[in-house]
């Protein structure tokens, strides 16, 4: 009797999400599909997928400069995180916290204080004048934007491959020193491979960030940058223009789920999220 | 090779602490310029808090994350148990998905399709203004369930079923059974959850760009209206605070963990005694 009570509580428990994300998780994505897909007196068009087209560059772009930000970050955030992962206990608590505490400062404040030091006239380039070079414009460059991707999601990139490779089975390293592999050997067959998981999700959480974001190109892209988050925001600002960004949005998010898809082949579907 | 790695994990984190570093120095600076430290003031810090928006600001952050972290673990914690107990693999999968959406999507398409969904209904309603507080707080408790599900699922799993037959086959009714001995063995859990809906909340910008009414700002739209135009040395003075209480939460957060590690050795103690 009980029994029977306890799965008609726990069906019962679970019913306010069920009908929560039916409303607010599924239901907006229906509309994004709607919108994409009609005009403003709202019949069927493919117009504002078609007109998409002349965002092409921007998409272009916006994968280039999220690519190159990536690839960076996990260049410098690999090695720092097995560096991360050698030292003493104690040093390692402290490293933690302070890899976690940018991850913690919105990501606003961050950029923002990215721009105090580049800015005209900021630090770094009177520090440069100062030491004899030319006066220097960082501030509207491709790498101010790039910069300031791989400064904001940097610790995102670290802090999962750090958990994986402090998970990793030290004896797996001299197992595949004594049977002769040099340390770039084992860096490729083994390192690499078991702390896949960690990679993949420190590559998502740079990428996906990087390729949709607006705040950053506004900030450092002084203004005059179109990224896809850019134009996806340009849109909103204005009641005309929602089918238009509706249909940005819809052909970004397949994008990423593409990629992410792609991504996840690699690896072996841990259900690992690190946040 | 020791001193090599400890030396890279010092530049990295010294880039990655100079502009906060830069942002802080010069939210005391006299001159009100970007190239060079002129002397010490408190200026900045007066004319923040001059025109009170600044603390309406915090006031509508702290009004929306409590609230939001709240409906969100209570909500999470029931689906979590019904998703954790469920016999049917179908649900468990179908529900795992779903709130796998809003943390892989990124939050621009989020933002935007929670606009669409208000804007559409309200228009379907004949509603002019759509956009409020409520909207802020449901697309906050939106992105915060997953999170919440994802800290508290795992407990579940990890628990003695054996303890929920005992206290069903002595007589608890279900419900009971649920917060007698379910919520106390899952309660890291969901403080861990709510302490995560709270933060997120709080450092949403993004989503809540697109969701919110003008004249309701949280700290972070605060932050970006103030920001849009030029540099402002009062948002710097914000900045700080923001930061420093960032950073004290979070040594506040790791010396509990650190003082709590020690407790189930104790407990673990006393439990073979007096079994």
């Amino acid at each position: 009797m009980m029994k029977n009570r306890r799965s008609l509580f726990e069906r019962i428990a679970g019913a306010p999400y069920v009908a929560w994300s039916a409303m607010f998780i599924i239901a907006p994505l229906l509309f994004v599909l709607y919108f994409a897909f009609t005009d403003r007196n709202g019949s069927f068009t493919f117009e504002n997928i078609l007109s998409l087209t002349s965002y092409s560059q921007t998409f272009v772009m916006s994968l280039a400069f999220s690519l190159i930000a990536t690839t960076v970050c996990l260049l410098i955030g690999y090695p720092l995180a097995y560096c991360m992962s050698k030292t003493s206990e104690r040093v390692r608590g402290i490293l933690m916290v302070l890899l976690m505490l940018p991850m913690w400062i919105s990501l606003l404040i961050r950029t923002y204080s990215l721009m105090a030091l580049l800015d005209n006239g900021g630090l770094v380039s009177t520090l440069l004048v100062k030491l004899g070079f030319e006066k220097l414009t960082f501030i509207g460059t491709d790498g101010a934007v790039i910069l300031g991707m791989i400064y904001d999601f940097l610790p995102y990139m670290v802090l999962p491959i750090y958990t994986s490779l402090t998970k990793l089975d030290k004896r797996y390293i001299e197992a595949s020193a004594d049977l002769g592999c040099n340390p770039l050997q084992t860096l490729i067959k083994v390192m690499l491979p078991l702390t896949m998981p960690g990679i993949i999700s420190g590559v998502t959480m740079v990428f996906v960030p990087s390729i949709s974001t607006f705040y950053i190109s506004q900030k450092l892209g002084g203004g005059s940058f179109d990224l896809i988050g850019d134009t996806i925001e340009r849109q909103f600002q204005n009641a005309v223009t929602y089918h238009t960004g509706a249909a940005i949005s819809l052909v970004m998010m397949i994008l990423i789920l593409i990629s992410l898809a792609i991504m996840n082949k690699f690896s072996d579907n841990d259900e690992e999220i690190i946040v | 090779m020791k001193f090599l790695s400890r030396f890279y994990i010092f530049i990295i984190f010294a880039i990655l602490y100079a502009p906060i570093f830069v942002v802080i120095l010069f939210s005391f600076n006299a001159s009100g310029d970007l190239s060079s430290f002129s002397g010490f003031t408190l200026h900045w810090y007066s004319e923040l808090f001059r025109d009170g928006q600044a603390l309406i600001a915090l006031k509508n952050s702290l009004i929306i994350a409590v609230t939001s972290s709240l409906f969100a673990t209570i909500m999470g914690t029931f689906a979590a148990f019904s998703i954790a107990h469920s016999k049917n693999k179908y649900y468990q999968k179908t529900m795992k998905a779903v709130s796998n959406i809003p943390m892989m999507n990124p939050d621009i398409v989020t933002g935007v399709s929670m606009m669409l969904l208000f804007v559409g209904v309200a228009s379907i309603l004949g509603f002019k203004n759509s956009l409020g507080i409520w909207t802020m707080i449901i697309a906050h408790t939106t992105f915060n369930l997953p999170y919440v599900i994802l800290s508290v699922l795992p407990k579940f799993k990890q628990m003695d079923k054996n303890l929920i037959e005992a206290a069903l086959d002595l007589g608890c009714t279900p419900v009971q059974t649920f917060f007698k001995i379910e919520v106390p063995c899952i309660l890291p859990g969901i403080l861990s959850g709510l302490m995560m809906s709270f933060t997120l909340s709080l450092d949403d910008f993004v989503i809540s760009h697109f969701v919110s009414h003008p004249d309701i700002q949280t700290l972070p739209l605060y932050i970006y209206n103030q920001t849009a135009h030029n540099v402002k040395f009062s948002m710097y003075a914000l900045c700080t605070l923001i930061i420093v209480t960032i950073f004290l939460l979070l040594v506040a957060v790791n010396l509990m963990g650190s003082k709590k590690k020690k407790v189930p050795q104790t407990k673990k103690l006393t439990g073979g005694v007096s079994r």
